[in-house]
């Protein structure tokens, strides 16, 4: 049997660092030891499978049980490629988010903003044969954390990928352009590189949205690729 | 041809992800897998102590999966700190070269906290494959070595706990 191809190592600065003092939550929960190097084997190369037969997609957060949620309904669309920009299809995304006032329907959120029934803020979704995926939702709310004095965290969306190994996955956030807590948020800027972090913040675009009905923001996802392939300088 | 791109940034999964209160995840049997259940648990703790609201993913590539045993698992950790999957038994695999590996299963920790995944594995105690294993074997110091070694707690039961910061801290994996 011959070894499974790696998927390429992360670019210099271009993920966050586990240790980033200024997100406190990290002081306690970075290892102190450099992780050991390993080749990638059939265990990393190989990856869950998601079928909606199991896992049904909610790609419509907007609404509970037929009930209009409160708030700016938004359209969030994109692509998921690998490294080499080929589409990632029928791969499984899970989405999270706070309300329009910035909480959780979460019993650990005990932010002193409203709740809103029909709202659960929980969604999932599939990749098409082509990559691209899309969800409707409200537009989250900024909500304060205890990090630091005043600090708030930009409005954003939780997103959960697979892609095709367990070497893939990838958990992260979506940002909003033009948000002026970004540029507070040790979260976002944990990742030292400013074009990788600048990658996580969706763009505005008119050809997403519904005429009288929701705006669209674009988020495209890359996951990595293969090693055997050249890498970007 | 196309242009290579650099993958997307994690960010942390934060402390409110809903998927943690679904229980089901955590049981890779309940699509009426069959084969030799074991359960793995432990604690996971930081560098305070044992860890409530922690996220444990566990993949396998053994058994193969398929639809009635998905290979992959999600628990939350309690308010003890403690995680527990229902899966199958893993056997030997094949490593790169003509290496074995021993039966084993990947291990992955999301948390607020974390700004990424890290990753690590479960080993079983006693198996004769784990003096050969090439990533067992890669470490020098047995105690590291033994932070990667579920050790058996009861009948079927596994145990092995997961500590990301300071004394015994886990042996995490650069893959
Ligand atoms: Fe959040």
């Amino acid at each position: 049997m011959s070894d499974p191809l790696p998927f390429a190592p992360f670019a210099p600065a271009t993920q966050p660092d586990l240790d980033s003092p200024a997100y406190v939550g990290t002081r306690k929960r970075h290892p102190l030891r450099a992780p050991v190097k390993m080749p990638q084997t059939v265990t990393e190369t190989t990856g869950p499978r998601f079928s909606t037969a199991h896992f049904p997609p909610v790609a419509d957060l907007s609404r509970v049980g037929g009930k209009e949620a409160l708030g700016e309904r938004i359209i969030v669309a994109g692509t998921v490629t690998d490294g080499d920009g080929r589409p990632v299809p029928h791969t499984m995304i899970e989405i999270w988010q706070a309300n329009a006032c910035g909480r959780y329907h979460h019993p650990g959120d005990q932010h002193d903003a409203p709740l809103d029934p029909n709202f659960h803020g929980n969604g999932r979704v599939f990749t098409d044969a082509e990559g691209r995926y899309r969800f409707m939702t409200i537009k989250p709310g900024a909500y304060p954390w205890p990090n630091h004095r005043n600090a708030w965290r930009p409005n954003h969306i939780h997103y959960s990928l697979f892609g095709p190994a367990f070497a893939t996955r990838l958990i992260t956030q979506m940002y909003f352009p033009g948000d002026p807590l970004l540029a507070l948020d040790p979260i976002y800027n944990s990742v030292p590189d400013k074009a990788a972090r600048e990658r996580l913040i969706s763009s505005f675009e008119i050809g997403l949205t519904e005429p009288d009905y929701a705006l669209g923001y674009r988020f495209d996802i890359v996951l990595r690729g293969r090693a055997a392939t050249p890498m970007e300088n | 041809m196309t242009v290579p791109r650099i993958p997307t940034s994690n960010q942390t999964i934060g402390p409110y992800w809903h998927l943690l209160e679904d229980k089901s995840w955590a049981d890779l049997t309940r699509f009426g897998a069959a084969g030799e259940t074991i359960v793995l648990t432990g604690i996971l703790y930081d560098g305070d102590g044992p860890m409530a609201e922690g996220c444990i993913e566990i993949w396998q590539s053994d058994p193969p999966a398929d639809d009635r045993f998905p290979g992959f698992g999600r628990s939350g950790t309690d308010k003890e700190g403690r995680y527990r999957f229902t899966t199958l038994k893993p056997g030997a695999e094949p490593g790169r070269g003509n290496a074995q590996q021993a039966p084993h299963i990947d291990v992955m920790i999301h948390a607020r906290g974390l700004l990424h995944p890290v990753v690590t594995r479960a080993y079983f105690a006693g198996e004769a494959l784990n003096e050969t294993d090439p990533l067992l074997a890669s470490i020098d110091d047995p105690h590291r070595r033994a932070t990667l070694i579920a050790r058996p707690e009861g009948a079927g039961v596994w145990r092995l706990d997961l500590r990301l910061q300071g004394d015994g801290e886990t042996v995490f994996l650069d893959v």
